[in-house]
């Protein structure tokens, strides 16, 4: 198995790298100049052509991606070309707020959606699934964003009850005033994660049901309670288990459309900003951020897929 | 090509489905009927920019059924025009990630070794990146506007559809008769293609409801974000977009055009799931 | 009613519904099964004999409609029992394996925790007393190290172990019936003959009786005591092992026979593959199933569903014709 996780983590690394060249290779595409960066149109000539000597800017490309990159594991994110602003310190106050909004969603979708999937699965063809299902084939064709807007009407015009933009009132800095801008679009959030869930726990569950093991578990005596907790939960749940693995990008892009809707200051209104205003070193940043998180997230569930599964567990 | 008897008994197997199945007989029809509007669109007496100062923000009424936006235009005709862009892109972008996704497919599966290689790293790259950060990210290289949201959206999600159809071409590919095929002079490619198109069509078929539907909810994300459609177009996404500002007190400029994206998204999707009883008739027994 | 008797089956019908269609998998089957019996179920894929066996265990699902005019394991009268009764009965009273050894344990569950499980199940032992009763079994089975085998998971024993595993679990609470269906399809020839075996000295020293389901003539020959052969949802024709081998009577038994090959005389009888295929059961036609394929067919086999003919007390066979007549037409055949 350490063998297999090894072999696993040497086939991330390349990915990786590709990824990152791919990145800078867009970069030098864009129609724009990294210098203008930390210039302004005051410089002088000699003064430009000083810093762009300072950081690298005329050595061969090559030499700039692996002075880009070796920046990049510094912590040196670059700045914004629009505001000038430092992007790792914007983005380590960014990306904690999302983690705030996305965390709490996606467990409560996760753990909503293995129950509502194994009901369904064992129900299958049955009113109970029929229903669970409608709906969330209903569902999943609701744009998020839209989802967002009516919940902002209903609680926020209608009732009156939350508040419906970003996550403090100004000026007031409380536990209790953060929970009230954060429950519409935590309900937001959490409603758009579990269709998927659920449909991927219901099919795994059917699946499970029609292997013969659960025959054979009835025909020696099982009752249905001990053949879904003893045997069918089991086999569902360790997949479903090492999928949050894969889950662990959402931590940072799994929200762009509904924290921009309630301008949650986390890092999707940045990025569509920097996106509407062509703010490319953002934009790159947060390309190279997620990009990894997913060959991160899909070596994790890869280990843990190895980890828990007998059948791999006990292989070279 | 002649239909043999098993598909006819799978069209057969569709048609039942179809008629014990209500929903899917009123996703066809609903279907048919945002077509047929978008196509008659020019010749219905409908103006979708033509302002009217004295009647904004209206509420829909028996003059203007869908009321009217906030410079006073119909809100009918807007949303008639709005699903003709948001059609129109779902289409276009599907033909364009299908012809990408297949001929990739088929290149990487017929050809293997190397070129197979070179081919599925690209794809494992493309999807490393989340699509909407990839989309988006693209779009800024291309000039907004209705031709390039088509273009980009197109253009990166064929990936899927690639896989599909690779395995579909390896598998045919190791079948006894095509190997013989080859003992028997019959050009490998040919026979490949004859019995390739038979085996991969339908999954085609299915991953492009899949795809209209996704390109349609992409475009609608991205023309809400602001970096989709631009105006003087028009998509449900954009519409919704205006509509965030009025939320308020029209709240019916947001109603209208997000139920028309989920029932045509539905719709798509529904639709897929009837065709997919035509590829597996075991689906018919799992009741998806 | 006799009193080693282990099960009555009375006309017993198992209808599916599926998509308002009908499917008619067993059509009123008659059938018992002795204190050391050990019968097998013959037939084609399709002919009803492993739906039959499930019926009896209520293992199918809820579109099947099982009927009966009587039932009874043990003396007990199945069709009058609840639900939960009959669970308790399946594993300690019944118990079936199944043809495929390779899907019939969770994959992610140890051998061990398999045989636990039923035996603390049906019994009432402490942890340590079932391990030490499962390690037993599983040696009983022929299973090397069991001790150590218990903490192993289904992946890592072969199709033939794995066999062995559902026997040693089958075997547990001593049921008085064992259902094996198709035991040993799944397996190499030579696996198969010392699981054949192994359920024979079940048979023998542990006083299990078994109903042995199978489409292979060769298995039955060596284990069986009595046969029943099935088609089209119907038993065309039981005796005892020695009845069917020497005197079949049915022509669907006799095509049986003439379709296994046979070594002892030197490989030189051709065999007869049956032609036609089985009869539909969404509409199965109003006379003798067989009568599609039947060499000896008439128009009077297709006018209604022939009765058993009895030959002697344990022999009896459903065609319209005595054994007599289908010797003479037999000879008139070969005569040509």
């Amino acid at each position: 198995m350490a063998k297999y996780i090894f072999k696993r983590i040497l086939t991330a690394i390349p990915l990786i790298i590709v990824i990152t060249i791919l990145c800078f290779s867009l970069i030098h595409l864009a129609p724009y100049d990294a210098i203008d960066a930390m210039t302004t149109p005051k410089m002088s000539p000699e003064m430009v052509q000083m810093i762009r000597e300072k950081y690298g800017y005329d050595q061969p490309v090559y030499v700039q991606y692996i002075r880009w990159l070796e920046g990049i594991l510094n912590g040196n994110f670059g700045y914004s070309i629009v505001t000038k602003t430092n992007i790792f310190d914007e983005l380590a106050t960014r990306i904690p707020n999302t983690i705030k909004l996305v965390l709490p969603s996606y467990l409560t979708a996760y753990v909503i959606s293995i129950v509502l999937g194994l009901v369904a699965g064992s129900h299958k063809n049955k009113w109970l699934d029929k229903l669970i299902d409608g709906i969330c084939s209903l569902w999943i064709a609701m744009p998020t964003f839209w989802v967002a807007m009516l919940f902002i009407y209903l609680f926020g015009y209608k009732l009156r009850i939350f508040p419906i933009l970003g996550m403090h009132t100004v000026g007031v800095n409380t536990l209790s005033d953060f929970l009230l801008h954060f429950i519409t679009p935590y309900m937001v959030l959490t409603l758009a994660f579990i269709p998927d869930n659920v449909r991927y726990v219901r099919s795994s569950t059917i699946t499970q049901y029609s292997e013969d093991y659960v025959m054979v578990q009835k025909a020696f005596g099982a009752s249905k309670a001990e053949i879904m907790f003893k045997h069918v939960c089991k086999n569902v749940l360790l997949p479903v288990i090492t999928k949050l693995g894969m889950a662990l990008p959402t931590l940072v892009t799994g929200a762009v459309i509904t924290e921009t809707v309630f301008s949650w200051p986390g890092i999707g209104p940045y990025f569509i900003k920097a996106v509407q205003g062509m703010d490319y070193p953002i934009v790159m940043i947060v390309l190279i951020l997620s990009s990894t998180l997913v060959v991160l997230g899909n070596l994790l569930s890869d280990i843990l897929y190895c980890v828990t599964d007998p059948r791999i567990r006990k292989m070279g | 090509m002649a239909m043999n008897h098993s598909q006819k008994k799978r069209l057969e197997n569709v048609w039942e489905a179809l008629k014990h199945d209500k929903i899917a007989i009123f996703s066809i029809i609903f279907l048919a009927l945002i077509l047929i509007l978008s196509l008659l669109a020019p010749v219905l007496p409908l103006e979708p920019n033509k302002t009217d100062v004295a009647h904004m923000l209206e509420a829909p009424s028996s003059a203007h059924i869908f009321g009217t936006d906030e410079v006073g235009r119909d809100y009918l005709a807007r949303v008639i025009y709005g699903g003709r862009v948001s059609l129109l892109v779902g289409v276009l972008a599907m033909l364009m990630s299908v012809t990408i996704g297949v001929t990739v497919g088929i290149l990487a599966g017929y050809l293997g070794g190397i070129i197979d290689g070179i081919l599925m790293r690209i794809v494992d790259i493309l999807q490393s990146i989340p699509w909407l950060i990839l989309v988006t990210v693209i779009s800024i290289f291309f000039k907004q506007g209705l031709v390039s949201i088509i273009i980009v959206i197109g253009f990166f999600s064929w990936m899927e559809i690639a896989r599909l159809v690779r395995a579909e071409v390896m598998s045919v590919k190791e079948r006894e008769y095509v190997l013989y095929a080859d003992f028997a002079g019959v050009p490998l490619f040919k026979m490949v293609l004859r019995h390739l198109i038979p085996s991969v069509l339908p999954t085609i078929i299915i991953a492009a409801t899949t795809s209209i539907s996704n390109a349609i909810m992409t475009e609608s994300s991205l023309s809400f974000l602001g970096i989709g459609i631009q105006e003087p177009l028009s998509s449900w996404g954009k519409l919704l977009q205006s509509a965030q500002s009025n939320l308020q007190n029209a709240v019916y400029m947001a109603i209208i055009p997000g139920l028309l994206i989920m029932l045509t998204i539905f719709a798509f999707n529904k639709l897929g799931n009837l065709l997919r009883i035509y590829v597996d008739p075991r689906v018919m027994d799992a009741g998806k | 009613m006799k009193e080693n008797r282990v099960l009555t089956i009375d006309n017993l019908t198992t209808t599916f519904e599926s998509h308002k269609q009908k499917i008619q998998a067993v059509r009123g089957v008659s059938l018992h099964v002795d204190e050391g019996d050990i019968l097998a179920i013959v037939g084609e894929s399709g002919s009803g004999k492993s739906v039959t066996m499930k019926s009896v265990m209520g293992l199918l699902g809820e579109n099947a409609d099982v009927q009966a005019d009587h039932l009874e394991l043990l003396q007990k009268d199945l069709l009058s029992m609840s639900e939960k009764e009959k669970r308790k009965m399946r594993g300690k009273d019944m118990a079936m394996i199944f043809q495929d050894p390779m899907t019939a344990l969770n994959p992610l569950k140890k051998i061990g925790y398999h045989m636990i499980e039923v035996l603390r199940r049906h019994q009432n032992l402490s942890k340590a007393e079932a391990r030490k009763v499962a390690i037993d079994m599983l040696g009983k089975v022929g299973i090397p190290s069991a001790e150590s085998r218990m903490d192993q998971y289904p992946h890592e024993f072969s199709g033939g172990m794995r066999q062995r595993v559902m026997i040693a679990m089958a075997l547990c609470c001593q049921p008085r019936l064992l259902i094996a269906d198709e035991p040993t399809t799944a397996l190499d020839v030579t696996i198969q003959a010392q699981i054949l075996q192994l359920l024979k000295q079940l048979n023998e020293n542990e006083q299990m009786n078994i109903i042995l389901i199978t489409h292979d003539l060769g298995v039955v020959a060596s284990l069986a005591k009595r046969i029943e052969v099935m088609y089209g949802g119907l038993i065309m024709e039981e005796g005892t092992t020695e009845e069917i081998f020497e005197h079949p009577t049915h022509p669907y038994t006799r095509a049986l026979l003439h379709a296994i090959p046979k070594c002892e005389s030197g490989c030189r009888e051709r065999l007869e593959p049956i032609p036609g295929m089985a009869p539909s059961l969404a509409n199965p036609p109003a006379g003798c199933p067989f009568v599609t394929r039947c060499r000896f067919a008439c128009e009077e086999c297709k006018k209604g569903i022939p009765s058993m003919r009895a030959y002697s007390d344990t022999q009896s066979s459903r065609c319209i014709f005595t054994k007599e007549e289908l010797d003479e037409k037999e000879k008139k055949e070969e005569e040509k």
